[in-house]
């Protein structure tokens, strides 16, 4: 059986104060293999890498490494690189203020001495040969959030791992940075590199992986070879239970027109700084509708202007047939606009807040600064969607940021809940979350829909949009350039809106 | 997962870094001279009752540190950064007010206006440098530290122009009462200035959101602002809050003397001001805070400087052995000494360990 393994894990145990985090994980990566880690958010996916990388250290079970199979004890992050074990993290973990080149390079120079001009050469080198769009001299955070992933990747590759860990590369990447990604991991494949591949996709693990190794709750379900398990399966493996759900949501039909004939929110020839083309859009009552389009199209920035979130340049939003004046999110937010953003770290949580404060959040500024919630009114809002949404956290007075991804959107969508808006703006509400959290999240949409409430839906998953929009604005380069509903929504057609015409084979 | 939830226990233990060191300062000097906690009431030499001891000095001194650690608190969580001007704006408003009290004249026994008039018209001006140190740092995204350097500089020098460089003095006793005694009560006037500031804090704290809404600019500013809070307001706010604590500082440290002298007046306060913030075991980078361990941070720094005093340091010297205590203290309050000394408490004591888990 050990078929040349570069990496055994076995029997790992981890604890947190209250959580036990892994519970005799067994886990094998081979030469040359992509290995696929699923499971549901807080099944142990992060603190298994974690141990591994040397993060979090273990509390028992050993880890061996190398086809030699030698136990080592990983101490630190440093360790692991030295070891041959590198990871690219789901969330972007290099430095936005330094240059490409200087990301590429540190912590990996030895020495005092820096040879700058090495450092440019080998960084312009690399990332012509990944076909990574940047410059070496470039600073990171003017680069694309796609592009920093690449380069973070890069990064990693550069370093002649023998273990690739790629903690959810892909979450940002629109479809043809995916590819090429893909194209990566395939040649480092053949060149021997393990990768472990976690992603929430299924699509992508059962393109490019060779086996799958399911956790939940912290405890191993299995090591499957890919083709022995066919997707329903793993779901059900993932969720421990038989789970018709994804099929389920299909059939559910998508948002009868409810019309009431005038729109609740429209825009006319909206834009802001953002650099989008003047848009004009409208939502009905009760409708789910969506942007679709490659990332950088320009579909956040639509409803990024619509919320005031980006400061308008032209154009009016109106509310029932009346302009309303939307200059900034507050105005938005007492309009009835809810705006969950795209970047859940950065303009969603407030991560060292409570679970509780941040639910409340958003309400409590609408209430005004002269009225706090009474301590029993925030806990109760709190404790409420805690149930609603199960949302899994140790307690309400828990920071927000020790919750896993998927949990910590539900809280921000609890946030927005709470607010009951009219109009619910969601902007890749299901990024980076488990199959059971993103199912629940558009079914929910529905729900509310069905209820009443107009919801604009965004999301990089085409499956999601059709399955619960009406109707899809399509984007390309910031322009809206098509509208698609009824028996045009299909993926054939999307592609060929965003393609401009020139339909491309799906 | 839960390396955050470990922070969030230590938060809520946040309190007990200053009362440690508090009681190493106590049990010290009880090992030292346990007539250190000895409190008398005597007679002064208007013949009213007071208070002495060194704990009713460490209160009373510790007053004006006190109520500076609140405005900087917020400051701190809600801009990340620090200001340096405190103690050039103290001499502002300390001079303000003696420039409103004695008008044109550089001694006087007969004040021109009343006293409550001199501190309105103090605390205004120095809610307008705060302003202006706040508008630095929130509109224009000036770290703080530089941004307040111009105040930190030019203050001084404000401070003796507005009286022309001369240095006036009041003779009238009234004005001495609130950095003194007032006739009959025998516990110094600071100690209850403090303490109402004490009180109109912890009242806005709870009655308003001052506190989530500074926590939260100071976590995560475009999160806020995507909330509907205007970041840019709420740090102005944070400094002009610190500008009437400034005032309010500066009114004790005036009245105290009874005169001023721009180049030492509240000289350095600013930095122990700093560091009673993070004595008090907030983070300097901002976020969350803790009030009342900033404010007990602030006595711990008294207190020390009266036990140094009491041990017949001079003057000189004390900045000297103050720096050393601080390095002591702030090494020991430092997160990853504290993680260690937890696993050696582990090792010691498995069981103990376990239950944490558990």
């Amino acid at each position: 059986m050990k078929e040349n393994a570069v990496l055994v894990m076995k029997n790992i145990h981890k604890s947190f104060p209250g959580v036990k985090a892994l519970q005799g994980v067994d886990f094998k990566l081979r030469e040359g293999e992509i290995h696929a880690l699923m499971g549901e958010n807080g099944a142990g996916k992060s603190t298994l890498i974690k141990v591994l990388t040397g993060v979090y250290g273990k509390d028992e079970g050993q880890i061996f490494l190398g086809t030699d199979s030698q136990e080592v004890t990983i101490r630190s992050p440093q360790d692991a690189q030295n070891m041959g074990i590198s990871t690219v993290y789901q969330e972007i973990t290099l430095c936005p203020n330094l240059s490409v080149a200087e990301n590429m390079f540190i912590g990996r120079t030895k020495g005092i001495r820096q040879d700058w001009k090495m450092m440019a050469r080998e960084t312009t080198r690399i990332l012509k040969s990944l076909d990574i769009p940047a410059e070496a001299s470039q600073q990171l955070s003017t680069c694309s959030i796609a592009v920093q992933q690449m380069v973070a990747i890069a990064r990693a590759v550069d370093m002649d791992c023998k273990v690739l860990i790629l903690d959810e590369p892909t979450s940002s990447l629109d479809e043809q940075e995916v590819e090429k990604l893909f194209r990566l991991m395939r040649d480092l494949k053949k060149k021997g590199v393990g990768i472990i591949f976690v992603t929430h996709f299924l699509d992508q693990v059962y393109e490019v992986c060779d086996r799958i190794t399911v956790l939940r709750d912290g405890s191993l379900v299995g090591e499957y070879e890919i083709a022995d398990l066919p997707r329903v399966q793993l779901v059900s493996k993932m969720l421990g239970k038989e789970l018709d759900d994804l099929s389920d949501i299909k059939g559910e039909t998508k948002t009868k027109e409810k019309t009431s004939d005038v729109p609740v929110f429209e825009t006319e020839q909206l834009a802001s700084v953002a650099g989008i083309k003047p848009f004009d859009f409208y939502i009905k009552k009760g409708e789910v509708n969506g942007f679709t389009g490659l990332l950088g199209s320009g579909r956040s920035e639509c409803v990024r202007a619509i919320y005031g979130a980006d400061r308008v340049t032209q154009g009016k939003v109106k509310k029932n047939g009346k302009e309303i004046r939307i200059r900034k999110p507050l105005d938005a937010m007492k309009a009835g606009i809810a705006y969950l953003p795209e970047d859940r770290k950065n303009d969603g949580i407030i991560g060292d807040l409570s679970v509780r404060e941040n639910i409340i959040l958003a309400l409590q500024v609408r209430k005004g600064f002269f009225k706090p919630f009474t301590r029993a009114e925030a806990e109760k809002f709190a404790d409420d969607y805690i149930k609603l949404l199960d949302i899994k956290t140790a307690s309400a007075d828990t920071p927000i940021k020790s919750l896993s991804g998927g949990n910590q959107q539900k809280c921000i969508l609890a946030r927005w809940l709470l607010m009951n808006p009219e109009y619910l703006i969601l902007d890749e509400p299901t990024r980076g979350i488990d199959v059971g959290t993103k199912v629940d999240i558009q079914k929910l949409v529905l729900k509310l829909a069905s209820e009443g409430m107009s919801i604009t839906f965004i999301s990089s998953e085409t499956d999601e949009m059709l399955r619960t929009c009406s109707r899809l604005v399509v984007m390309r380069d910031g322009k809206v350039v098509g509208e698609l509903s009824g028996d045009d929504l299909t993926q054939s057609k999307i592609m060929s809106t965003i393609a401009g015409g020139e339909s491309k084979n799906e | 997962m839960s390396k955050a939830e470990k922070k969030q226990k230590a938060g809520s233990r946040q309190i007990l870094i200053p009362l440690i060191a508090l009681a190493i300062l106590a049990i010290f000097n009880l090992i030292v001279d346990p007539s250190f906690f000895s409190i008398s009431l005597g007679v002064n030499s208007q013949g009213d009752p007071v208070l002495s001891g060194n704990l009713v000095t460490v209160l009373d001194y510790g007053a004006e540190l006190a109520i500076l650690a609140i405005g900087m608190t917020l400051v701190t969580a809600a801009t990340g950064g620090q200001d340096i001007s405190v103690g050039a704006a103290m001499a502002i408003s300390g001079s303000i007010m003696l420039r409103v009290l004695c008008g044109e004249t550089t001694q006087t026994s007969v004040l021109h206006t009343p006293i409550i008039v001199a501190l309105l018209v103090s605390i205004v001006v120095a809610m307008l440098f705060g302003a202006f140190n706040g508008a630095l740092v929130a509109f224009f995204k000036i770290q703080p530290m530089v941004a307040t350097l111009i105040l930190f500089t030019a203050g001084r020098s404000i401070a003796a122009w507005i009286n022309n460089n001369e240095l006036p003095i009041i003779d009238d006793p009234k004005f001495g009462y609130a950095g003194g005694f007032i006739p009959g009560i025998p516990i110094p006037t600071p100690i209850f200035i403090a303490v109402i500031c004490m009180i109109v804090i912890a009242l806005l704290l709870r009655f308003t959101n001052l506190g989530l809404y500074t926590q939260s600019v100071g976590i995560n500013e475009e999160s806020s602002r995507l909330n509907g809070l205007n970041p840019e307001l709420i740090k102005l706010l944070t400094f002009v809050i610190l500008g009437v604590c400034v005032a309010i500082a500066g009114w004790i440290k005036v009245s105290r003397l009874s005169t001023i002298n721009y180049s030492t007046f509240a000289k350095d306060i600013e930095m122990d001001a700093i560091l009673a913030v993070a004595l008090g075991g907030n983070a300097l980078s901002g976020g969350k805070f803790n009030m009342a361990s900033s404010i007990l941070g602030a006595y711990v720094i008294q207190f020390l400087t009266t036990t140094l005093y009491r041990m017949d340091v001079s003057s000189a010297a004390i900045s000297a052995y103050k720096a050393v205590v601080v390095i002591l203290l702030v090494v020991m309050s430092a997160p990853t000494v504290q993680a260690w000394a937890k696993n050696m408490w582990k090792k010691l004591r498995p069981h103990a360990a376990v239950k944490e888990v558990g």
